[in-house]
């Protein structure tokens, strides 16, 4: 009997959810999941990414990094008035309960994600106010002038204010009340896709917006989405193998060739805006995590004979199997600011750096003891274990010490190390973002990364008026200023940029993106 | 009487995992770095600390965490941003099925493998079978699961390779045993779960029923001329069972609380992926509770295990109303 109606409920259910799996559905897989579907609570690009199918931003960028408008049309500085910009916004956008979009939702969303408890609220450091103008027209107002303000909005989606009002959800999870916030399990966007559920660390399920404003502008080929998160890379590769997802965001590097040898599965690489690096504690007196006289990384031939140690086309070849691009400098190629010059390759010279060693006075060596993760970057921790050797031929004995992320890089940041691994990726798409985090000095609200501890106030001062340079040209000339210290001190040791490898279903064309992020209405699905 | 002082044994089990797990989890990582991302600033940063009361000296914090827990609050997600019960309750289901689903299939395989290895050692299907079972002791659990998802999801496209199906919801119980896709995703993850247990409980029972059967109670119903099958399951199976009872009752225990390996391999939504993740985002209050709760869970089980011998072993329930 039990046997019986257990058999019943089992064939309603598939009657229910056994429909012909169209090419329609994007069956969508990455290593993790979105953190929240409140889009001011966390800046990270998982979350962005998924939340970026229901929000929309101001402006965006394109696969090649390039700005383009979404809900504003048209932008720019106020001619009269430097520290004030402009933005036009797109007439006729609803958000999903069918409320039009208005000036008024701009200027509560920038509040919102102003807010204490807003993780976006840095990008808008220099945002003094805003004004609806018209119901199509919101002004900035900045402190002082802000010549690259729109470059922080890429990220800040739009909500609405009636909804957030009327669910109490006008600022993002307060943890300080321990309370539940309606708006990261909900949304209401204006987006091409709307929730239909979430299940944390499971599923998230979205399909098409009947009302959305660009219906005749995108290819909208996808009418369902289904994200997954999928942790073991084993299981991601094989479900795309099994049909049971048709992309896959996150390839892993060693999966590369077996999936393009696949028949049916199209795999496209392209490089992310994402630097590897290592980073070695210079301002510290001794060498608190190693064993050597004084601090060697203090003395600049050291960290000159370590960079001309390391052969970055090796680390490519070998543990990259080829997906990487060797860097000669932190900087990404797709940021203002980068030359040709900079990305140049330090030639490898193990007599010269060996000769540079026993100038400054290492020449019989030192020990030291490298914080390296395992699960931020790709292969990260082999790349750390190719440096231990490398280090070894000029004396330097490199011990490794390798945690998860989550618990290395809480060490790192506190500056609890004398020598580490970092990744950065530089939303911004300016070199600014760069110094202000990883370059200027632990002081003025800055320098929150800055664990190689580097001293120097003019530098410092160069940095800080990035910030207000409202002439371009100048500013730019700055840029290449500090760029030249930043290379000729050696202050850290580029090693390249990540590619980025996604794998589909033969019948979906879905592009790199360099910011590794994803616009399923732009999807198109071939027959 | 004897429930009663298991009972009060079982509280500083408790209050020392706590103290241990809280304290192992508070000094690595830092949930507030996770938090805040990379763009935070040191102000930023000192003032979550002070939100999230990590700024107050370690014995405050775990005063705080246990008079909290006796109040039934075991905090807030600093990963998800919800309340750690509800989470934890939310996916207790899934983890329960599978543990339960999976040790179903362990105890009855394994004892139905083990009589019989024990019975006719010498048959080949034995030697298989004891064979088979150093691979099932020696393979390591994901190796196992990944193997099983090449085969059954990669090349016979017959089983899904993650998730758990369509589920169904019954009041706050969510089941996937109600569907076809459920059972169709639980199957997998239940074998490699499954496989190391079997192997356990096989060569266990082998070894007691091997010696039960020279021992002179079974000589004299053998010489008393009562049937084989009475004899072998009757007299000699009831009795290897009291430390199979214990050992497959302490398995059935590291079956939930351990499925961590077996929920990342196969993105089985359950409390050791939540749990996995937890320790990435360094979310101490979910992590804290987790291993409470592995606690409890295991208090309660040797609990139940006790008050099965006397069920099987009359013996003890003598020895008990004599005293």
């Amino acid at each position: 009997m039990q046997m019986k109606t257990m058999l019943c409920a089992s064939a309603l259910a598939l009657a229910t959810v056994a429909g012909p799996l169209s090419a329609e559905t994007l069956r969508w897989a990455r290593t993790s999941d979105t953190q929240t579907l409140d889009p001011h609570a966390y800046n990270e690009g998982f979350t962005h990414t998924v939340n970026r199918q229901m929000y929309e931003t101001l402006v965006e960028r394109d696969d090649e990094g390039q700005l383009q408008p979404v809900l504003a049309t048209e932008w720019g500085m106020l001619d009269d008035d430097p520290s004030t910009w402009e933005f036009k916004l797109r007439d006729g956008v609803t958000f999903h309960d069918g409320t039009p979009f208005e000036a008024d939702d701009v200027v509560f969303s920038i509040e919102r994600a102003k807010s204490e408890t807003s993780n976006m609220r840095s990008l808008l450091a220099a945002v003094e106010s805003v004004e609806a103008v018209d119901p199509l027209t919101v002004r900035f107002h900045t402190t002082g002038v802000s010549p690259l303000l729109v470059n922080n909005l890429v990220n800040v989606m739009i909500m609405n204010r009636e909804w957030a009002v009327a669910n109490g959800t006008e600022t993002p999870v307060n943890y300080k009340e321990g309370e539940e916030s309606y708006a990261s399990l909900h949304e209401n966007g204006t987006g091409a896709y709307t929730l239909v559920s979430r299940v944390p660390d499971s599923k998230t399920e979205m399909e098409a917006y009947a009302g959305y404003w660009g219906k005749d502008l995108f290819p909208l080929d996808i009418d369902r989405i289904v994200y997954t998160p999928i942790q073991s890379a084993a299981t991601r590769v094989s479900a795309l193998l099994s049909g049971d997802i048709n992309f896959l965001q996150d390839v892993p590097a060693q999966d590369i060739q077996r999936l393009e040898q696949t028949p049916g599965i199209t795999v496209v690489t392209g490089p992310e805006n994402r630097t590897i690096f290592f980073g070695m504690n210079i301002g510290d007196e001794t060498l608190t995590h190693g064993e050597a006289e004084g601090n060697p990384f203090a003395d600049v031939r050291v960290r000159r004979a370590m960079n001309m140690a390391i052969d970055r086309n090796v680390i490519s070849k070998v543990v990259m199997r080829g997906q990487s691009q060797p860097q000669g400098t932190i900087a990404p190629p797709f940021i203002n600011g980068y030359t040709d010059e900079m990305g140049a390759l330090p030639a490898v010279d193990l007599e010269g750096a060996k000769a540079l060693m026993a100038e400054a006075g290492y020449g019989e060596g030192f020990s030291v003891t490298l914080q390296c993760t395992n699960d931020a970057f790709v292969n990260e921790e082999a790349i750390c274990q190719s440096l231990v050797g490398m280090l070894a031929r000029i004396g330097i004995d490199v011990r490794l010490d390798v945690q998860p992320g989550g618990v290395q890089f809480a060490t790192i940041a506190k500056g609890d190390t004398s020598f580490y691994v970092m990744g950065w990726g530089v939303s911004t798409f300016d070199s600014q973002y760069m110094f202000d985090n990883l370059v200027h000095s632990r002081s003025n609200g800055r320098g929150a990364w800055a664990s190689i501890n580097y001293q120097n106030a003019d530098l410092d001062a160069k940095i800080e008026s990035l910030g207000t340079e409202g002439d371009l040209d100048k500013r730019n000339e700055t840029i290449a200023e500090i760029w030249k210290v930043v290379q000729d001190e050696v202050l850290y040791l580029p090693i390249h940029l990540q590619m980025l490898a996604r794998a589909m279903s033969d019948n979906l064309v879905i592009p790199a993106n360099v910011g590794n992020s994803v616009s399923v209405k732009k999807i198109e699905v071939k027959d | 009487m004897f429930l009663l002082r298991r009972l009060l044994q079982a509280i500083p089990v408790l209050l020392v995992t706590a103290f241990l797990s809280f304290a192992a989890f508070r000094f690595i990582g830092d949930p507030v770095q996770s938090m805040l991302g990379q763009d935070a600033t040191a102000a930023d940063r000192a003032e979550l600390m002070a939100a999230l009361g990590l700024d107050q000296p370690f014995p405050v914090q775990f005063w705080n965490f246990i008079v909290n827990v006796l109040h039934g609050d075991f905090g807030f997600s600093t990963r998800i941003g919800q309340p750690v019960l509800g989470l934890i309750l939310d996916r207790l289901p899934a983890t329960l099925e599978l543990a339960v689903l999976s040790f179903v299939v362990a105890l009855a395989l394994g004892m139905i493998l083990g009589v019989t290895t024990a019975l006719k050692p010498q048959s080949w299907i034995s030697r298989t079978v004891m064979a088979g079972s150093l691979i099932g002791v020696s393979l390591p659990n994901f190796l196992i699961g990944i193997g099983l998802i090449y085969v059954f999801s990669v090349q016979l496209g017959w089983l899904p390779a993650f998730g758990r199906g369509e589920t169904v919801q019954i009041g706050w119980w969510s089941t996937g045993l109600l569907t076809v896709s459920g059972w169709k995703a639980i199957l997998l993850p239940a074998i490699s779960l499954s496989l190391f247990q079997v192997t356990l409980i096989l060569r266990l029972v082998r070894a007691e029923m091997t010696e039960v059967l020279h021992s002179d109670h079974i000589r004299f119903a053998r010489a008393r001329g009562l049937p084989d099958r009475m004899v072998n399951f009757r007299y000699a199976l009831k009795n290897t069972l009291v430390p199979v009872i214990t050992v497959s009752g302490l398995q059935l225990g590291s079956i939930i609380a351990f499925a961590v390996v077996t929920e990342t391999v196969f993105q089985w939504p359950g409390i050791g992926l939540l749990f996995i993740n937890s320790v990435n985002f360094s979310d101490v209050p979910i992590m804290a509770t987790y291993l409470l709760l592995t606690a409890v869970l295991f208090v309660v089980i040797n609990l139940i295990v006790d008050l099965l011998y006397y069920l099987f072993d009359p013996r003890l329930r003598v020895k008990a109303a004599g005293r």
